[in-house]
């Protein structure tokens, strides 16, 4: 048998109906693997004790259930990203402002998860309140990327493993959660996911709920998940996926079997590749990968269709006037009354803007000042509403090439990861790494980096499908037959342990 | 459009974020760089295309006017960095507001 | 006209608009489960959604939906069946998100209009603006502790209806009329009860002076007046305080000030908030509100009869005076109150027992209808022992007084204390006969041509009787036994 932490969810779901394991060997190995990766600092908050209760119960339930049926991730140790509310469990979003804070209260996602059998082995690290690309916006420190670069000058500079959920893919890379919860708003899933070597999918908007997921952008979030495998991703999102009446924005549609459209089929699907994608000064080795990628899928016989996404170039710049928006006012309810850092002032003015100056990093304070500034009297037109209006014009540029193509094919982000502190300084350039990926968002349609191959410094490099409205089938059925051909295996070396 | 420093402390205490003075200038810098790259959108001919704010094509749906939560005093006020809890409640506490 | 003020520069006209905050009936609040009623314990009527807790999410009451087309529709304006919520940020301590979900630029209820009804018999329309669903947000208490605000949110996110009225007002009645009738819509509408001193109704008052046909002036808002006594003292005050500032050659601050009611002035709000930006942007966490023209038809189908159409119909139907009419459909339970107690009753009479004897003592006893000692069935009762003969008018309102006192049946009093009336012949000529003896005199006098004497003898006879003999065959008798 390999390494336990070694497994990914189909693997161990058969192993654990055959009893070979049980939960409680598989979460110890991983608990373990992730006290020893401490360096890595990927999680802000360790359960090793709730984990291995959990894991525990869920043995007496697969006991009990006795070949009968069990939840579909009965066993599974999870790492959860820290912007879901955990019932009693310390959530901080990345931030000094909800320092302290147990929430009376848990997400419907994790919940879900729960119901399902999964066990929780910790909180992961992330950008504060999922504002940033490289996990460097944490309140608790930067996480480090498994990998790294291979003669870089022997210096082995410590990489960002991408963000906002940094954390959660990195654990899952590290190999010491099997699988993760994450949140994407402008590409916090997939781009860390490519940076990682994982897959990361941020399904439909008002697939999952939002429901005690700490808001970033209300109009933009969503969760989902960053796993070892296709078909596990398939298996975890089944798992979190699903209609909530305490969530005005999900979707009230059934959940498909995820994992039963992993037919390795793509004959005659349409699959569109957008000229505009093509930036300039892209990386020669994306360019390479993606052209790689269509080769794989005219191979597995699906039909490449050039297509056009006109205002993708805009996507950014609208990105970031609704973003910081709703950011401005989603956090506003952090105010040092009832929850989290509060820093005394004089008067109450004074305590808010001590508490919010002290409690928000920079990245945040930038971004609801942005979002400050683009909805106040005299600019609200300019700023917000033009963008709104280009996001439509994004979205219906979507509607109209998915009259013509079954999905599209593209690269996740447009370039390798990066070291830290390497783009911390410049803003738009770190906004940069959502390029790809943001249009999703706006639009609000689902989206899967694969793990495609190495950069010429061994680092992973994404590929990402996107689908239409609610066809995650589609979208993983496509995975599938790229991570298939791909046969991405590489691993990062666990210089890591040594290091512990 | 670049902001100046009255600006950026126009916003700042909008947004009740204490900003010191000598961090003004280098805010308003930062924040000018980044409406500048936005305003790629003038680009963009929206003359008659409606706004977006949800990527749903539904309508809101209604919950029935049942009580089915509240009662959890304890629950509310359990995270509160400073509170009363006297005789007869919990209540959150903030500096003293004069109307 | 009789509401311009004279000043030293000339005169002047108060503007005034209103901006009525209705608290809407409904068991639950506007966007969580958590319950709605007065006066609980702190804070525990709130849900995480209410205190704003990380993650949660409002979702609508259907109820509140309903509420809001019903008052719509109540007063007299376009639905919208396309509305949408908006988040008014700012920070307060009692408002837990840092936003209020409001509508802004798309209410539920566009422009409508009522017809307000002045003490000289007058009316007069006043336009409403629009009526929009909001939350209400949580309570500061001030006065627990020499340095701390506490805060209880346990009405933190109930619904409220603000309905903003057009600046037609011109003076404090009119101003006061338009709340009363405001007020007594919602209430036969079920939408709002209307109770001020709860707060779950008050007023945003816009006060502003001009010289009448000029622009309007620059207006101050007076924030959360929660009685029609205090709004009109607040805008008399506001008047000539404007009056005088202008007369003085300043100007008005555009501002939100406060009412005392220790000293019947306004004071700017100490906390004066600079430059209210409230970078309204619609709820990413809510959609827009739609719903059919056969929901609005289905609820339009279940309205009540309102005030004016009552009024139309008691005047002419059943023949009420207009004066009659408009205080006795002024208020939903008077109205209930009268139509039941008119019901297989002459309706006049009705009436004038409802807004005379039981009014006055209702009035004595600081009473409002629906607090009232005795019901509509048990006045009507008396009503009936009047119409049957069974008592005199004259003795119904003591029987009414002790009704009031005892909460008993009118019958159960006139039986118990023996006032039915004496109809029995005899009896009558027996104390008639007496009379006439005693007093041969007056006997000779009427019989003489001196009418007036008559009324001296039922006097008389009615003493004798305590008032129970039935006075029409008091006289018939006498007329008889007196001819010469
Ligand atoms: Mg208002
Ligand atoms: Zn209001």
């Amino acid at each position: 048998m390999a390494e336990l932490t070694e497994i990914g969810i189909a693997e161990a779901r058969d192993l654990l109906s055959k009893g070979e394991v049980s939960s409680v060997e598989l979460t110890t190995a991983h608990s373990v693997a992730m006290a020893e990766a401490q360096s890595l600092n990927a999680m802000i908050t360790e359960t090793p004790a709730q984990a291995k209760a959990m894991a525990a119960a869920s043995d007496a339930r697969r006991a009990q259930a006795d070949g009968g049926e069990v939840g579909a991730l009965e066993g599974i140790p999870l790492a959860i990203k820290d912007l879901f509310c955990t019932n009693d469990v310390l959530t901080t979003a990345g931030s000094h402002i909800l320092d302290g804070f147990k929430p009376p209260y848990e997400s419907t996602v994790t919940d879900k998860l729960w119901k399902a059998g999964a066990v929780m082995l910790g909180k992961t690290n992330m950008d504060e309140f999922a504002m940033g690309s490289s996990n460097e916006t944490s309140y608790y420190g930067p996480v480090h990327n498994p990998w790294r670069r291979q003669g870089d000058g022997g210096d082995n500079r410590n990489l960002v493993p991408g963000g906002s959920s940094g954390g959660s893919a990195t654990a899952v890379a590290g190999r010491f959660a099997m699988a993760a919860t994450a949140t994407d708003t402008g590409g916090s899933i997939r781009q860390p996911a490519s940076f990682t070597g994982t897959v990361g999918c941020k399904p439909t908007y008002g697939r999952c709920s939002r429901w005690g997921v700490v808001a970033f952008a209300s109009s933009l979030d969503q969760a989902g998940p960053i796993t070892r495998s296709v078909r596990d991703n398939a298996i975890m999102l089944g798992a979190m996926a699903g209609y909530d009446p305490k969530d005005s924005t999900s979707a009230n549609k059934a959940v498909p079997d995820f994992e039963a459209a992993l037919t390795g089929d793509v004959r005659g699907l349409k699959i569109g590749v957008p000229k505009e994608f093509v930036l300039d000064g892209m990386p020669v080795e994306i360019e390479a990968l993606w052209q790689q990628g269509i080769g794989w899928l005219k191979d597995a016989g699906a039909e490449i269709v050039d297509i056009s996404l006109p205002h993708t170039k805009y996507a950014l710049p609208a990105y970031y006037i609704i973003a910081p928006a709703e950011a401005s006012s989603n956090l506003a309810r952090y105010d040092g009354v009832r929850f989290g850092l509060r820093v005394d002032g004089s008067d109450l003015t004074e305590m808010y803007e001590n508490t919010r100056a002290a409690g928000f990093g920079a990245e945040v304070r930038r971004r609801v000042l942005i979002g400050t500034y683009v909805l106040s009297a005299g600019y609200y037109d300019a700023y917000y509403l033009k963008a709104q209006k280009v996001r439509r014009l994004i979205t219906q540029d979507f509607r109209d090439v998915y009259e013509q193509v079954d999905a599209i094919l593209t690269p996740s982000a447009p370039s390798a990861a990066f070291a830290i502190g390497e783009k911390s300084d410049d803003p738009i350039s770190m906004y940069l790494n959502d390029v790809f990926t943001v249009t999703a968002n706006l639009a609000g349609l689902p989206g899967i980096s694969i793990p495609a191959g190495l950069s010429d410094e061994g680092l992973p490099l994404g590929l990402q499908v996107l689908a239409p409205a609610f066809d995650e089938e589609t979208m993983y059925r496509i995975a599938g037959v790229l991570e298939e051909a791909a046969a991405f295996t590489a691993q990062p070396e666990k210089w890591w342990r040594s290091a512990s | 459009m670049s902001v100046d420093k009255a600006t950026v402390a126009r916003i700042a205490h909008l947004a009740r974020i204490g900003v010191g003075e000598d961090e003004l200038e280098p805010l308003a810098a930062e924040l000018s760089g980044i409406l500048n790259w936005i305003e790629q959108l003038n680009e963009v001919d929206t003359e008659t295309v409606p706004p977006m704010a949800s990527v749903h094509d539904e309508a809101l749906r209604w919950r029935a006017d049942v009580i089915n939560d509240g009662g959890k005093q304890a629950d509310v006020v359990a995270n509160a960095p400073d509170g009363d809890n006297d005789g007869d409640g919990a209540f959150f506490t903030v500096p003293k507001v004069i109307e | 006209m009789s509401n311009l003020v004279e000043g030293a520069t000339g005169r002047w006209e108060v503007v005034i608009g209103l901006e009525v905050h209705a608290q809407v009936i409904s068991q639950s609040k506007l966007f969580s489960g958590a319950a709605t009623a007065f006066g609980a314990a702190a804070n525990s009527q709130v849900s995480l959604v209410d205190a704003g807790m990380p993650g949660m999410l409002p979702v609508i009451n259907e109820v509140a939906v309903e509420q809001a087309v019903r008052s719509g529709l109540g007063l007299n304006a376009k639905i919208n069946t396309y509305s949408v919520f908006d988040r008014k940020n700012y920070f307060y301590a009692d408002l837990p998100q840092g936003y209020q979900i409001s509508q802004y630029l798309q209410p539920i209820v566009g422009e409508g209009v009522i017809t307000v009804d002045l003490e000289d018999g007058s009316s007069r329309d006043i336009g409403v603006e629009r009526l929009h669903l909001e939350q209400d947000a949580g309570k500061s208490i001030h006065d627990r502790h020499p340095t701390k605000t506490h805060v209880d949110l346990n009405r933190s996110g109930v619904a409220l209806m603000e309905i903003v009225s057009k600046p037609d007002m011109r003076s404090a009645e009119e101003a006061g009329a338009y709340v009363r009738k405001v007020r007594a819509i919602l209430r036969y509408l079920g939408t709002c009860d209307g109770n001020m001193e709860e707060g779950s109704m008050r007023a945003d008052v816009n006060v502003s002076v001009r010289h009448p046909g000029d622009e309007l002036g620059t207006r101050a808002e007076i924030k959360n007046v929660n009685s029609i006594r205090f709004m009109q003292q607040a805008i008399h005050y506001e008047t000539s305080r404007q009056i005088d500032i202008l007369e003085d050659g300043g100007s008005i601050d555009q501002e939100t000030r406060l009412f005392d009611s220790q000293t019947g002035t306004t004071r700017p709000m100490r906390s004066k908030e600079e430059a209210h930006d409230y970078r309204y942007f619609p709820d990413p966490d809510l959609l827009p509100l739609e719903f059919s023209d056969e929901f609005v038809d289905g609820i339009r189908a279940t309205l009540p009869e309102l005030p004016d159409a009552k009024k139309k119909r008691y005047m002419a139907e059943l023949g009420l005076s207009e004066h009659d009419a408009q205080v006795l459909v002024s208020e939903r339970d008077i109205a209930v109150f009268f139509e039941e107690v008119a019901t297989g009753r002459e309706a006049k009479v009705a009436a004038n027992w409802v807004q005379g004897d039981f009014f006055a003592l209702l009035g004595k006893a600081e009473l409002e209808v629906a607090d009232s000692p005795i019901s509509a069935a048990q006045l009507g009762g008396l009503i009936d022992l009047i119409t049957d003969g069974t008592i005199s008018g004259k003795i119904a309102k003591d029987v009414l007084e002790t009704m009031f006192e005892s909460g008993q049946d009118a019958s159960v009093i006139v039986e118990e204390k023996g006032l039915k009336q004496v109809s029995d012949t005899g009896a009558i000529e027996g104390e008639i006969d007496k009379v006439i003896a005693a007093n041969a005199d007056k006997v000779a006098e009427f019989r003489g041509g001196k009418d007036k004497v008559l009324g001296w003898f039922v006097g008389q006879i009615m003493q004798a009787t305590k008032g129970k003999a039935n006075p029409q065959m008091v006289n018939q008798l006498l007329r008889e036994k007196l001819k010469p």
